[in-house]
């Protein structure tokens, strides 16, 4: 799909109508992620209630319609999971950055995997990146 | 002078679907430097200053040619004060090691401008917290200016002030030799980086009253990793090395060395001397077209787009208002309109601007941004280009999803 074409039919609507963009109350981890090369910032809250659950997701800050977009859809996508399911989805997100992901690996990235040709332009990676690797070390740190 | 010849000078412009406007950040080069640096390494090459054989000799002869030419272009008073660096940061970087390390000490002060490139402030950091001076910035005012207010931050405790000529982002042209009289009056040295302006206007390290004076051949035409340091000759002299090695000594015994004349001192190991003699043939080429030519086809391009940067309401320019304050290039935002996504789209059509934060995170922070948009356009750019450039900027907000 070229660029123009994952706008118009992705990225746009998340970027300009966003579900998940606002701050929690009182969340469990907070976490913002920078991307140096351009500045902008994305800030990650979650809420996990005592099973390690992910009962509540949103972000913050400001970036280009890219990042916006897959933080938006990363949100849709790990609110319900535990901790390690949704460590498994960042994997296979980065999998699919990196071009090694199987087709069904692929199928459980539901509307993420509609960044996939975005995340193939080196110009645009990390813009499509930042939220899930900022996601990964609130996971794997806190 | 025809923009037509010009172009045919250029290979990669002959690629017309291409629309180049990043020339702030490398600009394009021409066959003649192209050639210039092929026909060194068919004819002459060995290795410089080193070889007592004829293509030694040659070596060193084009080497030291392009010094010279370096020289009478920035109008120094003699090539020794000329070293040769990869860039103007290693330039600005060889200054911070080898001058302002070794004369500030606490409590002395570094003034820089609110405008400078990162490679013009982390040197600046580095040197504070290593001596303990003290960083100072001069903030300018809506104007573009620096009041005198600002100006009156030099002062007796100032021993370095170090500013753009011309800013990468805003395009203004800064007051050099004003600000040198003021820090000379102190007692403080100038270090001027000329990044922006060498490739755009004639510059005058004497008349300027520079002590330091900073560039990058890449962009102006000539190939990477080839740049200069002007210095005035005493202060080279009295500075020590900044890297050590080869053929940069006079003697070495196991367990001390005295190291050669200027400019030889500052340049250890293999020189550049292919990519030298391509800045050699850049500066003859920028020579032939002349300043009056570029800086009149950069005002006529700068003209053309803020006069239609007039006519679409969800546009800021960050700048002059003047055409002429510019040396062509032209910084912006698109309302509702991330830069990064900006520049995607219009790459999409084969325009090329740049978008981010051009290493000048402090001076985005005072203009109360996070990102930009920048098109930067050299004296080979056409009135059609930046026609075709506007149109596509007309229809950005359309492809990310807004009704204009």
């Amino acid at each position: 799909m070229d660029l123009k074409q994952i706008y118009r039919e992705i990225v746009n609507e998340h970027n300009l109508h966003p579900g998940h963009k606002h701050d929690l109350i009182s969340p469990t981890y907070v976490l913002e992620g920078v991307n140096p090369t351009c500045g902008d910032d994305v800030n990650i809250q979650l809420k996990l209630d005592d099973k390690g659950v992910i009962t509540e997701a949103s972000f913050n800050g400001s970036g280009c319609a890219v990042s916006q977009a897959s933080s938006d859809i990363m949100m849709d996508q790990i609110i319900g999971l535990t901790k390690e399911e949704a460590l498994r989805l960042v994997d296979t997100f980065m999998a699919m950055v990196h071009g090694t992901v199987s087709d069904e690996e692929l199928e459980t990235l539901d509307e993420a995997a509609a960044l996939q040709d975005v995340a193939h332009m080196p110009a645009r990676a990390k813009c499509a990146t930042l939220a899930w690797h900022t996601l990964e070390k609130i996971l794997k740190e806190e | 002078m025809d923009i037509k010849d010009i172009r045919a000078d250029f290979p990669i412009l002959s690629d017309e679907r291409y629309i180049y406007f990043d020339n702030a950040a490398t600009s394009q080069r021409p066959r003649q430097v192209l050639e210039a640096v092929a026909d060194f390494y068919k004819t002459t090459n060995a290795n410089p200053l080193r070889g007592l054989y004829e293509w030694s000799v040659g070596a060193t002869e084009a080497y030291e040619k392009a010094r010279v030419k370096v020289a009478q272009f920035l109008n120094a008073e003699s090539e020794t004060e000329i070293v040769f660096t990869r860039n103007a940061t290693e330039a600005i970087n060889l200054v911070a090691y080898s001058y302002g390390l070794y004369n500030l000490h606490e409590g002395d002060e570094i003034v820089i401008s609110i405008m400078e490139h990162h490679s013009n402030i982390l040197p600046w950091q580095m040197v504070a917290e290593k001596t303990g001076a003290v960083l100072k910035y001069m903030e300018y005012d809506e104007k573009l200016e620096f009041s005198d207010e600002e100006l009156s931050k030099i002062t007796d405790k100032t021993k370095l002030v170090a500013v753009t000529y011309v800013s990468n982002v805003l395009g203004v042209t800064n007051p050099i030799r004003k600000i040198a009289k003021l820090a000379h009056e102190k007692g403080a040295v100038v270090v001027v980086d000329g990044a922006q302006s060498t490739p755009h206007k004639k510059v005058d390290v004497r008349d300027i009253d520079a002590d330091f004076y900073a560039f990058s051949g890449h962009k102006m035409l000539a190939p990477m990793g080839i740049g200069a340091l002007y210095a005035k000759k005493k202060l080279l002299e009295d500075m020590p090395p900044f890297l050590t090695g080869g053929e940069m000594i006079e003697l070495v015994t196991r367990d001390s060395a005295t190291y050669a004349e200027v400019p030889h001192k500052f340049e250890a190991g293999t020189v550049n001397a292919g990519d030298a003699v391509g800045l050699a043939a850049a500066i003859d080429y920028i020579n032939d077209v002349g300043f009056d030519f570029i800086e009149a086809q950069e005002k006529k391009l700068t003209a053309l787009t803020l006069s239609a940067f007039k006519d679409i309401p969800y546009v800021t320019l960050y700048g002059a208002e003047e055409a002429e304050r510019h040396s062509g290039i032209v910084t912006f935002n698109i309302e509702g309109c991330h830069p990064h996504d900006v520049s995607s789209v219009l790459d999409s059509e084969h325009i090329c601007i740049r978008a981010g934060h051009h290493c000048a995170q402090p001076l985005l922070k005072y203009i109360g941004v996070n990102a930009t948009a920048r098109a930067s356009m050299y004296f080979y750019n056409t009135e059609e280009e930046v026609e075709r450039f506007v149109e596509g900027l007309k229809r950005v907000r359309g492809w990310l999803g807004y009704d204009v």
